[in-house]
């Protein structure tokens, strides 16, 4: 067999031919100075929430079709990813599941859609709604068994999420909360996972994004989303504006945007996007 | 050490240009931990100049957004984890590895060992996920939660079994059959030559596929991220929820700011810390 | 007699671990190709995928995944052989300088992915400026995965039979010339060992190429462009996205077939290479 003799040479070139072909494609990011003809042209870097990521990464993905020579990248990372790096000019613009705080008024934000946030049960709990007060002494572990609150004879698992997550911090300004107070029995990261523990244990209660929730309840997983302050957990309601519990899901730029971002920013708030939007099931901001 | 000896030193002039080559591919890889640990410092410095290290075990819990900031609960956690990995994993994975070399037919143990190299390539995800969606409920019927220190556990034992099975396969494979020659003149049984003859000749190679297992069962994130339950806490039982050190990195990690930021990377350098340790109690037994 | 019977313990415990191991494989498996099969087709492996990654396919994605593995590989395997070699064969084992490498190996192993995934981003995209590309991934990747194949090709190394060394000598053979024809395809099985769990790693590895390499879905036209790698999209479709199952677990069956292919490819063309090099059965 001579011709393992040819292979590894051949290897050698093949990687080294894709090598070059890369180093000798235009890399850096400059969209401000790419912008020199009427069409836009040019890259934008987007980094940040996780949550955001693949509806800005869609929207992207039209916006592309669009404008031929424009390329959005979208990346992940987390919230306060896409503050830093928009900061540091590492990322053209910031993806943010929350409004921004008070020592990130520097930056502008810019709203591209809403979420809620949705107390959910397993579908096999027979209890059809808890008071905000209820809710509480669950959380800070006062109320233990189900059978405190007329449901089953069961000890209550409790999943709340990691510190820091801006849903959390949703939820305990909401419920008046100490995040210190609350004590958990199992603690996660993304929305899914919070959903899929419920599925798991018949006898834990959670919160997770209404989008979420609401999609895989109308696909057969077995959660029910919990009404708050009488209002049903739905998109629609969030829309309307009934639902007490909702957070907007922002764009931040550090100054004011370029011709480029603020024409992708424009298209993000527009009503073109309307059904992307709803199809990752969050709430436009258009009506 | 055949190779080093002066006689054949030195004989063609262009090997020395090939061993200083080597010494320097060598000294980079050795470099690349060094930058790890510099980068893990220099992001951890800001809070450690600002409250130095002792607060980081004896704080009165991991609240970071309350400046609160003790970490042992989860060094507990992680070593917890670990151990109960690397004491099932052990024992596992080597009696496979002697399985494959001196108790199967070939073409079985051919089949075997590429599920073993399958096991080896399985994304962490999907561990986790088949972890979160099966092996928890399933502990939550033995005793609620189930996300929790025994799920971390066996997943991460199936994750770090391959690197120990297929390293001591290789090592029982590179015992000169003189060795096994000698054990049957002897008359000894299979498992006798085994225990006798194979284990002391390997327990170099055994070491190393110990360490490799180990270092991975430290490192691994996502996987016990999803099934252990992720509260912060010494742990009482096997049922009880716990959180790792690194799940707790990749947990907070995507929206924590300035001190909590630092904080995460402080537990990156406890880490490191931590495996330093283990790796230098190896190298003294190895000696 | 004693030894008989302890014997016979030991076999029916082996087989039995066996089964044990094999069973708890075989469980996870069943479970990914029972929701994986059906999604799998011709169409899913070669389109794109739409509706963040509900719908269409993979074929940008098992293209960026290709040329990530490629790089690791293609730069931790020539770094990584060499080191061996310094180590097992051109420097004394108690040498202080051997020593700090291996100890640095040992530790680096030991370092959690998400660690490398931020040190990736800061070292390879930010300061030596490569950004959100495949090179970067590639190159983090290939930092995990040298521990591994270090030691393992050392340990294959050292085991090589001193004879060959002295036969060599004895014969004047220069050292590259023992090394190439005698000791390192008698260390294949364990270059190979540590090939495979290399690249175990490193298809299985995403928490290190989500800030390195990046989200971006589409297909990738250089190195530098970013690409999702096959697990960070498993990751993506289970945990970020809902509705995304049924395709995270027929990605997940894809790689697990990729998986499988390539185990097959590097243990044959190793085996060959040791046969074909020593003339042994």
């Amino acid at each position: 067999m001579k011709y393992i003799k040819l292979l590894v040479p051949i290897a050698i070139s093949i990687m080294t031919a894709i090598a070059v072909q890369s180093c000798s494609s235009p890399s850096k990011t400059q969209s401000k100075s790419a912008a020199s003809t009427n069409a836009l042209a040019g890259k934008l870097v987007l980094t940040g929430s996780s949550t955001v990521a693949p509806l800005l990464s869609e929207i992207g993905k039209l916006y592309e079709l669009k404008h031929s020579g424009v390329r959005i990248d979208v990346q992940s990372g987390g919230s306060s990813r896409g503050i830093a790096d928009t900061r540091q000019d590492v990322a053209d613009i910031g993806m943010v599941s929350r409004s921004l705080k008070e020592n990130e008024k520097d930056l502008q934000s810019f709203t591209v859609a809403r979420d809620g946030i949705s107390v959910i049960l397993h579908k096999e709990n027979p209890i059809p709604t808890l008071s905000n007060q209820q809710i509480v002494d669950i959380y800070t572990k006062k109320t233990t068994n189900w059978n405190q609150v007329g449901g089953k004879d069961a000890l209550i698992t409790v999943v709340n999420k990691a510190e820091g997550r801006s849903t959390l911090e949703l939820f305990a300004q909401f419920f008046k909360l100490k995040t210190t107070d609350i004590k958990a029995d199992v603690v996660i990261g993304d929305n899914e996972q919070g959903i899929k523990t419920v599925v798991g244990n018949p006898n834990a209660i959670g919160y997770v994004s209404v989008g979420s929730a609401e999609f895989s309840a109308n696909n057969g997983t077995p959660i029910k989303l919990l009404p708050t302050n009488g209002v049903t957990a739905t998109i629609s309601n969030i829309s309307n504006q009934t639902f007490p519990i909702s957070r907007p899901l922002n764009l931040v730029t550090k100054t004011t945007p370029t011709e480029l971002q603020k024409d992708f920013i424009d298209f993000a708030r527009s009503q073109e996007v309307y059904d992307i939007v709803k199809a990752q099931y969050f709430v436009p901001i258009q009506p | 050490m055949t190779l080093l000896k002066p006689n054949i030193l030195f004989q063609f002039n262009r090997e020395q240009a090939f061993v200083w080559g080597l010494r320097s591919l060598a000294v980079l890889s050795g470099a690349i931990v060094l930058l790890i640990f510099g980068f893990l410092l220099w992001e951890a410095m800001p809070l450690l100049n600002k409250i130095g290290l002792p607060r980081f075990f004896h704080d009165a819990s991991w609240h970071p957004t309350s400046q609160e900031f003790n970490l042992s609960p989860m060094l507990w956690g992680t070593m917890l984890v670990m151990f109960g990995a690397v004491s099932l994993a052990t024992p596992l994975g080597i009696l496979s590895a002697v399985f494959m070399q001196y108790y199967a037919s070939p073409m079985i143990a051919q089949i075997y060992r590429r599920l073993i190299e399958l096991l080896a390539g399985i994304p962490s995800v999907v561990y986790g996920f088949w972890g979160l969606v099966v092996l928890v409920p399933l502990i939550g019927k033995l005793h609620p939660p189930g996300a929790s220190l025994l799920a971390g556990i066996l997943i991460l034992t199936m994750m770090i079994l391959p690197t120990i099975a297929l390293v001591a396969e290789a090592s029982f494979a590179n015992v000169p059959s003189a060795y096994l020659r000698g054990a049957v003149a002897l008359g000894l049984g299979r498992w006798a030559m085994i225990r006798g003859v194979i284990f002391p000749a390997t327990k170099s190679g055994l070491i190393t596929g110990v360490i490799l297992e180990t270092g991975r069962a430290i490192g691994e994130t996502m996987a016990v991220l999803m099934v252990c339950g992720n509260v912060v806490q010494v742990p009482n039982n096997l049922f009880a929820p716990v959180r790792t050190l690194t799940a707790n990195i990749a947990l907070e990690m995507a929206y924590a700011v300035d001190d909590h930021r630092a904080a995460l990377f402080v537990s990156g350098l406890v880490l490191m810390a931590l495996i330093l340790g283990l790796v230098t109690i190896a190298e003294v037994i190895r000696e | 007699m004693n030894s008989q019977h302890s014997d016979r313990v030991m076999t029916i415990l082996i087989w039995l671990v066996a089964s044990l191991v094999i069973g708890a494989l075989f469980w996870l498996l069943s479970d990914i190709l029972q929701h994986g099969l059906g999604q799998l087709n011709w169409q899913f492996l070669t389109t794109t995928p739409r509706n963040a990654g509900r719908e269409g396919g993979i074929a940008p994605i098992l293209i960026s995944t290709a040329l990530i593995i490629l790089v690791c590989l293609g730069v931790s395997f020539p770094l990584g052989v060499g080191t061996a070699i310094l180590l097992a064969e051109f420097s004394s084992q108690s040498s202080v300088f051997s020593r700090l490498v291996r100890l640095s190996l040992d530790v680096l192993a030991g370092v959690p992915s998400i660690a490398f995934g931020l040190f990736g981003n800061a070292f390879f995209s930010k300061t030596l400026g490569l950004g959100f590309s495949i090179l970067s991934g590639g190159l983090t990747l290939a930092c995990m995965v040298l521990p591994i194949l270090i030691r393992s090709t050392q340990e294959g190394l050292r085991s090589a039979p001193e004879d060959y060394r002295r036969s060599g000598a004895a014969l004047g053979l220069s050292r590259t010339a023992i090394l190439w024809k005698l000791l390192l395809p008698a260390a294949m099985p364990a270059l190979v060992v540590g090939i495979l769990l290399g690249l175990g790693r490193a298809i299985a590895e995403t928490a290190a190429l989500i800030f390195t390499s990046g989200y971006v879905d589409r297909m990738p036209s250089s190195l530098l462009d970013s690409g999702r790698a096959l697990s960070v999209h498993i990751f993506d479709l289970a945990m970020n996205i809902s509705g995304g199952e049924s395709h995270a677990y027929a990605s997940a069956l894809t790689l697990v077939i990729i998986l499988v292919v390539i185990n097959s490819i590097i243990s044959w063309l190793g085996e060959w290479f040791r046969r074909d090099r020593l003339q042994l059965l």
